[in-house]
């Protein structure tokens, strides 16, 4: 379909030995992972782990020093790539929201579709609205960002993300931020989501969101992957002592 | 009724010696006003358009990649913010002037390409601009990184996320010094009448060398009027601040 | 179900940082922001004017054709250099320190009024603030200059007034205003409980305004107030369109006995701009290291 001989019986996402530092800082040594397409992977780990660089690496908002991080099959880190063309296949939703505060719910799902992709407006904002009922926002569309709580305007978010159309969506500890009443709209909103086939990688604290949801699970310290496997081998026959130690302080 | 009004203040100055209100009965004073007062708000227009463009431009400038455009910027607010206006002025016509080429649109007579008037505009722009490029430098600053990996992500390019994002948001938080440096603006256009620039503080200064019955009238008439001036600047500016705040933020 | 929901049934609350704090602008806005920015600045760049002194009249020299060097023209600004600096600038500070002086005595009073309980007080005084700070500088040196009298007449004794006192006077109304708002600012800035504990030992308010509050930040207005002496020492060549024999007033009569030739006028007045530069910086530096201290002990 995109010329580069990617089928979707291969990786939707596939990272090899990738390694990446910040200076003299190492957060990544060597990760490999796949992501097949309607797969949900989470990773989690301690803090400082690299959880969210390694997600970060996979939309080019971070670069790679050594390995190979491939979209659709095509190389992430390349110098030629076209990095809006990667960004239209990967969605990402933000700790922090990161909404624009000065456009309403309805125009920051909008902007990108109409600037990016230059859609027609009517599409576009029929599209919108559709998008925000999805996400359960029906009659906020002209509501400001700070006019919302820390769950919708995650849920805004997410639907700002969704209308690129994205094969792929990236979480980077979308609850962490949220006040423990609101956390649940929004993993419901990411439930729903991975319940219509859509490619989903997380970083995320929510252990029992991971055991429900996920499909593989990725656990990693200290910039490498230490162990994965289906949920329920994790969770309850961890291998590797730091896993099991992790586990033990957090379950 | 205008003659009435013109009768009144005829009949004032010949019983007040000392309050000639001229302008408000001779055409020709009424003129000199007028064109004065035209001219102040003509030289503030543009120097608040210029100038406001300057700063824009410097600030992004000040982000560039280049070291070379970087120093190039902060050597030129360094000279125009280190020296007073009113030597700028002078230093602009006389020196620069000097060097300027001429034409001669009769034959007969040399006038430079560059009147004092545009003189003026230029000098008074580059000195307002360089304070803009400072408070418009600090909005940018005000913007959180994150905000613009939110736009890169979703696919904007470099001008897009400026555009979009990053100037509307910069402005508003630039708003209040941005007022008060326009306000001096204003405030400064009076220097222009250093070299001959005939706004409305010269002609007032012609009217009162020709009358000096006219001095306290006159006076008196200019407060009023420049303080109408700031006045209005002032309260658009405010209005602006109200129309740009967004709903859910600041106080 | 009485719980609230933030956005929807309460109030939202947003804690995060949408847009970062607004001190970054406080560059420009800050009551010692000037005095900031000019200690801030490179020691290269009073080089740099010297080099663009130096270059200039190699330019000048070639588009006039005279072909006069450098060395001449050099030469001649050293000539005059000692009557600059000893008659021309020495009265500019002068002027400074005297409008300074002026201005602060009037503009205590009138920021003392600002903040009076009684509200014709504070009414007169808010407005003549606005008043002065609102209208240009040359205007209101000019109104001064017109209205005052050459010569004051007591009781048959016949004072002069020179036109350099006329300019103090007339650049010391808007140093007023300024000082008045530096002065409310303050008396604003020390919190309302310090005038609570003081009405609950029984101070009287006069009591607590000169013991209490004053005391506390008389230090917080001396960086501000010498800001404004920056700005003052500045602004004060727009004198020299009145006649007063200031620097920038010497320089042009300096260039005019020396013909006024054209390759003079960079090197003479870089030289003005560099010597004022060279006056300010030092207080600039002063004024922030100040501001510094103070700010750590209150």
């Amino acid at each position: 379909m995109n010329g580069n001989g990617w089928t979707p019986d291969r990786p939707i996402v596939s990272l090899k030995d990738v390694h990446k530092s910040f200076g003299s800082l190492q957060v990544l040594k060597g990760i490999s992972l796949d992501v097949m397409k309607g797969e949900v992977v989470c990773i989690i780990g301690p803090s400082g782990s690299g959880k969210s660089t390694l997600i970060r690496c996979i939309n080019a908002l971070n670069d790679i020093q050594q390995g190979s991080i491939t979209v659709e099959g095509q190389e992430v880190h390349d110098p030629k790539l076209d990095k809006l063309a990667l960004r239209k296949k990967v969605g990402m939703v933000f700790q922090q929201y990161n909404l624009f505060p000065h456009k309403t719910a309805l125009q920051n799902v909008m902007m990108a579709p109409l600037l990016v992709l230059k859609r027609n407006r009517e599409e576009v904002e029929r599209r919108a609205r559709a998008l925000l009922a999805k996400v359960r926002l029906q009659g906020k569309e002209d509501s400001y960002p700070g006019e919302l709580s820390g769950g919708q305007q995650q849920r805004v978010a997410i639907a700002r993300s969704l209308a690129m159309n994205p094969g792929v969506m990236l979480f980077d500890e979308v609850t962490a931020a949220l006040d423990p009443e609101t956390v649940k709209e929004v993993l419901v909103t990411i439930k729903e989501l991975a319940g219509e086939g859509m490619t989903c990688i997380l970083v995320t604290h929510e252990m029992g969101f991971a055991r429900e949801l996920a499909d593989r699970i990725y656990f990693t310290d200290k910039g490498v992957i230490v162990e994965h496997g289906p949920p329920a081998t994790f969770f309850d026959r961890a291998k590797d002592p730091r896993t099991r130690e992790f586990l033990s302080q957090i379950l | 009724m205008l003659d009435a009004f013109a009768q009144f203040f005829r009949d004032l100055a010949a019983d007040a010696p000392r309050w000639n209100f001229i302008f408000f009965y001779s055409e020709k004073q009424a003129g000199m006003v007028l064109s004065g007062l035209w001219m102040t708000i003509q030289l503030a227009a543009a120097c608040l358009l210029f100038s406001v463009a300057i700063g824009i431009a410097g600030a992004a400038m000040q982000g560039a990649h280049s070291r070379l455009l970087r120093a190039l910027v902060a050597g030129y607010i360094q000279f125009f913010r280190n020296t007073p206006p009113f030597v700028q002025l002078l230093f602009f016509y006389f020196a620069l002037g000097r060097l300027t080429p001429t034409y001669s649109p009769d034959g007969w007579l040399e006038v430079p390409i560059v009147s004092n008037v545009g003189w003026a505009i230029i000098s008074l722009s580059f000195f307002a601009g360089a304070f803009n490029v400072e408070i418009f430098r600090a909005g940018v600053e005000a913007v959180p990184k994150s905000t613009q990996e939110a736009a890169h992500s979703l696919g904007f390019t470099r001008l897009q996320t400026y555009r979009y994002i990053v100037l509307p948001l910069a402005l508003r938080v630039s708003i209040p010094a941005l007022n008060n440096n326009l306000v001096n603006l204003v405030k400064t256009t009076t220097q222009a009448f250093v070299i001959a620039v005939p706004e409305l503080l010269y002609e007032s200064i012609t009217i009162w060398n020709d009358y000096p019955s006219a001095q306290n009238p006159m006076m008196l008439v200019l407060f009023v009027i420049y303080l109408a001036l700031v006045g209005l600047v002032v309260m658009g500016m405010n209005r602006w601040e109200r129309a740009m705040r967004i709903p859910g933020y600041g106080g | 179900m009485p719980k609230a929901i933030p956005g929807l049934t309460a109030a939202a609350r947003t804690d995060l940082p949408v847009l970062h704090s607004h001190k970054a602008l406080y560059a420009a806005a800050s009551p010692i922001g000037f005095s900031r920015w000019l200690a801030g600045l490179p020691l290269w760049f009073p080089l740099m004017l010297a080099a663009a002194a130096a270059v200039w009249p190699l330019t000048a020299g070639a588009q006039s054709g005279s072909g006069e060097s450098i060395a001449g023209a050099f030469e001649t600004l050293l000539r005059w250099i000692p009557f600059l600096l000893f008659d021309g600038f020495t009265f500019t500070v002068l002027i400074g320190a005297a409008t300074m002086l002026v201005g602060t005595l009037l503009g205590v009073f009138l920021g003392l009024g600002q903040i009076s309980i009684h509200p014709a007080i504070a009414k007169l005084s808010y407005f003549l603030t606005q008043i002065f700070r609102n209208s240009p500088w040359l205007v209101l040196l000019f109104i001064v200059m017109l209205s005052f009298p050459f010569e004051l007449n007591i009781g048959g004794l016949i004072i002069p007034v020179p036109d350099w006192i006329k300019a103090v006077i007339g650049l010391s109304l808007p140093i007023m205003a300024n000082i008045s708002e530096i002065v409310r600012g303050a008396v604003n800035s020390v919190p309302s409980a310090q005038w609570e504990a003081a009405e609950s030992l029984a101070f009287t308010r006069q009591q607590t305004l000169w013991r209490i509050v004053l005391p506390q930040c008389i230090k917080r207005m001396i960086p501000p107030w010498m800001n404004w002496y920056a700005i003052l020492t500045m602004a004060t060549p727009i004198v020299s369109i009145l006649g007063v024999e200031e620097v920038l007033n010497l320089t042009r009569q300096a260039i005019e006995a020396e013909n006024n030739r054209p390759v003079l006028l960079i090197p003479f007045y870089s030289f003005v701009l560099l010597i004022f530069f060279l006056y300010c910086y030092p207080i600039a530096r002063w004024t922030v290291r100040l501001e510094r201290r103070f700010a750590v002990k209150l």
